[in-house]
């Protein structure tokens, strides 16, 4: 019952803020902190029993608000409320932002509450289109010198996405007069979906599987554009190197995931019926995407832009994993380890990528902001509590075990090699560049002589040592003990696995 | 003390030195010595345990881990086990007691030194595949770390170039383990489990390869050897010892205990190719060692002819050819860990030239009369003298070749002759030059210290003491060879 309280809660305290007509940047950024934190405290609470609550909306047309949590949307939900919660410490702590602009921060987690726990599509829907517009203005009017275009490619792209996933889910709506995930997923189970769109499009004269095959690439757009998939990521370099640091925090750690939930949640179960002839496309996108995103990064000497590549290339290993649960869907074991290593990148890659951009927000915040490869030099020496917290992340996002991002990859890998070998193994290649543009980064940071022009640097504040703090430890804990996060995921994989292969 | 104390008490004793305070700094190498030498208490202790109740059960620790794929918290001490973590306590002592006079940063070379040990310790102890592959994982950052910070000649380019091969190799080890998982049922990771599952020939025969070639890069099997020279000559001491050391010894230990009991079939199927690198790689690594300019370059090739005994030791596959390959994992451990010590460090400290050629004007064996004496035991050692470890070793190996393929003894005949050559002419160019009374007299050269004085007395007599009485070494070996997974594999009793 508690469950749409929830998702709105966010929002009311934006509402709150917009009121407080008085409150200056700082009131603002203390009273969005203690909102969010007060929004992780109620997620942390959250029953994860697939509780389900909805209200019919439309009845004839079978369109009711239907949200519900189980544990894979409670791991994306707390996920949500962690990052939202460290990028307005960010913000606080490097002075960036206004009263409109923590309430925007509010407004979006809202959205993203609700992305991850709707289950029709309409409401779904609604959600995913409204992280749009803050995220958009979080850019625009927050951004850098080229904010104004990075916004607006970034909103266009990412509307056109939309467009296409609306149009396909119209379409199932005309065929099979539904869309709610649960009951298209259970359809599909069935093997049914491709021959109600042949019947219901017989004007087209075009096969059942020819049109859910349309359908499920339109579907795919939407979602790729925003994991991005390799070539829909246009949008992204210029977006997360001119939005300011925290809200990059927010694009790369909460908005990917959007994309990677998407895929996994509903692309997988909705259309097992097309997915073995899509997923050599599927396999060889993602393994363009992380190799592109690799090279991308090794040749980026801005330290935002090569992160944001670095993301790419993380993200492109879950959608690699999809592909491989989608080319072979017999494979139990296999399936179950790439899904959870999935639902592991995701979560992980949220909070190591968040640690990673906080990192860079204190470089900027000390030179004024600069963030070039080279701007920097023997940092160690001044700020040694930045640089081991920072090489922690670093670390941890090259996939040293002991740390989360090593899970994640291992289970990804693990299950992909065993079902699409040959994409598998050409990822490997992005784990060899990975650990040479990270390494050579940290190298070049924190090594060397110390520039001059740094020699009065002070170490982290206590306030920033709690934050990055936090983070680390939330690297180190699901590291040592991946159970932590699995415990919640696994039913949800149960089940996901039992629509794509039943058990005979 | 059990096992188990190993590997916490390197990881603790990087923790401590971490949280150490700046004014505190010189206590980093007592704490790392202290951690190093509680390591080897415990490994010690637990191999005379070992020897005194042979029939007992093993030592073992079992915790589940990640349920959810069957993966748990599973070390166990073997035989083989025992012995190689006893050889890693060793290698870490001296390696600390040769890093006594590091300057630079000394709280994070031994925290990064510590955490390289603890990782080393727990690749031996594991028995479940993934947590194996954690520890082998986790040993390969703090090398990177090691060699670009504290490096010499190159360090970058041979920082990089170690750990992209490191990388790439566990990829391979990743896929191999990934798919005798998927192959044996998704259940779990235990690598009796693993080995107990039989696998359709045709699998066996790509995986074998894949599996073994990932650790085999490791040891330094030609022609995937070529980062082990440049890593070597690029690294500090304490590093260069650690990863001709033990480090190469995991690329064999894994290949011995994970690749080739997990799919037999396969391994006997490439078993010829497997012998035909080796010796390969015995002879090239000689003949290359014979050319070279660079002392600690003649030690790095050196150390791929080693090596290659141990491959060979494995492909001939008889009970005496893993016995030897196992020996001449411990012994070469040693031996290696000495030559970088004296070359490295006791050496390049003072002259600060490792060129052969330049090392002439010091008239080493004058003015530097311990280390000389050191480095010619330590050659003695490394050609295979009866008396130290190598002869004990080449010598098992050699046995188990010729039961399995009598006339490739020949060619491994060559390359002791040869070892004989590369290690007689470096010893003699950089110890014993040829002076002509018109030479400049040579610089005085400050005296051994004591931690290198006890760190070669150490080694010397670790390496002397299995050549002179090997019989505990041996009753290990075989204790950890009759377990079941060796069964499969053993061509001959």
């Amino acid at each position: 019952m508690t469950l749409p309280f929830f998702i709105l809660f966010p929002l009311l305290g934006a509402v709150l803020l917009a009121f407080r007509r008085g409150a200056g940047a700082q009131g603002s950024g203390r009273f969005a902190m203690i909102w969010a934190a007060a929004a992780l405290a109620w997620a942390g609470m959250l029953s994860t029993s697939a509780e389900v609550w909805s209200l019919p909306w439309i009845p004839d047309a079978g369109i009711e608000l239907r949200f519900r949590m189980d544990g894979i949307s409670f791991l994306f939900v707390v996920l949500t409320g962690l990052v939202t919660l460290i990028a307005l410490a960010a913000s606080s702590l490097s002075r960036k932002g206004d009263r409109a602009y923590f309430a925007l921060i509010l407004v979006l987690e809202s959205a993203l509450f609700g992305v991850f726990t709707a289950r029709h599509f309409i409401p779904w829907f609604l959600c995913w289109e409204m992280t749009l517009i803050p995220a958009w203005l979080l850019i625009r009017l927050w951004g850098g010198a080229g904010a104004s275009k990075a916004a607006l490619r970034f909103f266009i792209m990412t509307l056109g996405g939309s467009a296409f996933m609306l149009v396909g889910f119209l379409a199932l709506q005309l065929a099979v007069g539904t869309m709610d995930f649960d009951a298209l997923g259970k359809l599909a189970a069935e093997r049914v979906i491709a021959e109600s769109l042949a019947k219901a499009f017989a004007f087209t004269g075009a096969s059942g599987h020819t049109l859910l095959t349309l359908v499920a690439l339109s579907v795919f757009l939407g979602l790729a554009v925003k994991l991005p998939v390799v070539p829909f990521h246009a949008w992204l370099p210029a977006a997360y190197a001119e939005a300011p640091t925290p809200v990059t925090m927010l694009l790369t750690g909460l908005l990917s995931k959007m994309g990677v939930y998407g895929l996994l949640r509903i692309f997988l179960p909705v259309f097992p019926e097309v997915l073995p002839s899509l997923a050599p496309l599927l396999s060889w996108l993602a393994v363009a995407t992380v190799l592109l995103g690799a090279v991308a990064a090794l040749a980026q000497t801005d330290l935002k832009r090569l992160l944001a590549y670095s993301s790419v290339n993380h993200l492109g290993y879950c959608a690699l994993a999809v592909a491989a649960v989608a080319a072979v869907q017999t494979d139990r074991a296999a399936m179950s380890s790439a899904i959870a290593g999935t639902i592991l990148q995701a979560f992980n890659h949220g909070i190591i990528a968040s640690a990673l951009f906080f990192g860079i927000g204190v470089l900027e915040n000390r030179s004024r902001g600069q963030r070039g490869l080279n701007d920097f030099g023997g940092l160690r020496a001044r700020t040694p509590v930045f640089c081991g917290l920072f090489g922690v992340a670093v670390f941890a996002s090259l996939g040293l075990p002991g740390l989360s991002g090593f899970i994640g990859e291992f289970l990804i890998f693990n299950g992909t090699f065993a079902l699409t070998p040959a994409a598998a193994s050409v990822s490997v290649i992005g784990l060899l560049l990975t650990a040479v543009f990270l390494l050579r980064a940290i190298r070049k940071v924190f090594s060397g002589p110390l520039k001059p022009s740094l020699a009065k640097w002070a170490d982290l504040s206590p306030a920033e040592r709690g934050v990055f703090g936090v983070a680390i430890l939330l690297i180190v804990v699901p590291g040592l003990w991946p159970q932590s996060l699995l415990h919640f995921a696994n039913p949800g994989i149960v089940q996901l696995l039992d629509l794509l292969s039943p058990i005979p | 003390m059990t096992p188990a104390w190993t590997i916490p008490s390197a990881f603790a004793g990087a923790l401590l030195v971490l949280l150490l305070p700046a004014r505190m700094a010189g206590l980093s190498r007592v704490i790392a010595l202290a951690s190093a030498i509680l390591g080897a208490v415990a490994a010690g202790s637990s191999c005379l345990a070992r020897l005194g109740a042979p029939d007992a059960p093993v030592w073992s620790l079992d915790r589940p881990w990640i349920p959810a794929f069957g993966i748990r918290f599973h070390l166990a001490a073997d035989g083989l086990s025992l012995a190689l973590i006893l050889l890693t306590g060793i290698v870490a002592i001296a390696g600390v007691l040769f890093s006594w006079n590091v300057e630079k940063r000394p709280r994070a070379f031994f925290a990064f030194f510590l955490t390289i040990i603890g990782g080393v310790y727990g690749v031996f102890l594991s028995r479940d595949g993934f947590l194996l592959f954690v520890f082998y994982e986790i040993v390969i950052l703090p090398k990177y770390m090691l060699i670009a910070i504290w490096g010499s000649t190159r360090k970058e380019y041979g920082a990089m170039k170690l750990t992209m091969y490191s990388i790439g190799a566990s990829a391979l080890i990743l896929v191999g383990l990934a798919t005798a998982f998927a192959a044996s049922g998704g259940t779990s990771f235990d690598l009796a489990h693993l080995a107990a599952a039989s696998y359709p020939p045709a699998l066996q025969a790509w995986a074998f390869p894949v599996l073994f070639l990932g650790f085999a890069v490791l040891a330094g099997m030609w022609p995937f050897h070529t980062w082990a020279p440049t890593g070597h000559v690029a690294a500090p001491t304490a590093a260069s010892m650690l990863l001709a050391g033990v480090v190469m010894k995991l690329g064999a230990y894994g290949a011995l205990c994970v690749a080739m009991p997990l799919f037999p079939q396969g391994f006997d199927q490439w078993r010829p190719v497997i012998a035909a690198l080796a010796v390969i790689g015995i002879l090239h690594g000689a003949l290359t060692a014979l050319s070279q300019k660079d002392l600690k370059f003649v030690i790095g090739y050196s150390s791929v002819s080693h090596m290659g005994f141990i491959l060979l030791g494995l492909a001939a596959a008889t009970h005496w050819g893993l016995r030897g390959a196992m020996l001449q994992m411990i012994s070469h451990g040693i031996i290696a860990g000495l030559l970088f010590g004296i070359a490295g460090r006791v050496v390049y400290e003072r002259t600060h030239t490792r060129d052969l050629a330049a090392l002439k004007d010091f008239d080493l064996w004058k003015t530097l009369p311990g280390a000389a004496l050191g480095f010619t035991l330590a050659t003695a050692a490394s050609m295979g003298l009866p008396g130290f470890s190598g002869f004990v070793a080449e010598v098992s190996v050699v046995i188990g070749l010729w039961q399995a393929w009598p006339w490739l003894v020949l060619a491994v005949a060559l390359g002791i002759i040869l070892t004989g050559a590369f290690s007689l002419r470096a010893l003699h160019k950089a110890f014993f030059p040829a002076r002509n009374a018109t030479d400049p007299a040579p610089r005085a050269l400050p005296a051994l210290s004591w931690p290198e004085v006890s760190a070669i007395a150490l080694l010397i007599l670790v390496s002397a003491a299995i050549g002179i009485y090997p019989k505990p070494w041996v009753l290990l070996i075989d204790d950890g060879l009759r377990s079941p997974l060796f069964q499969s594999i053993l061509t001959k009793p």
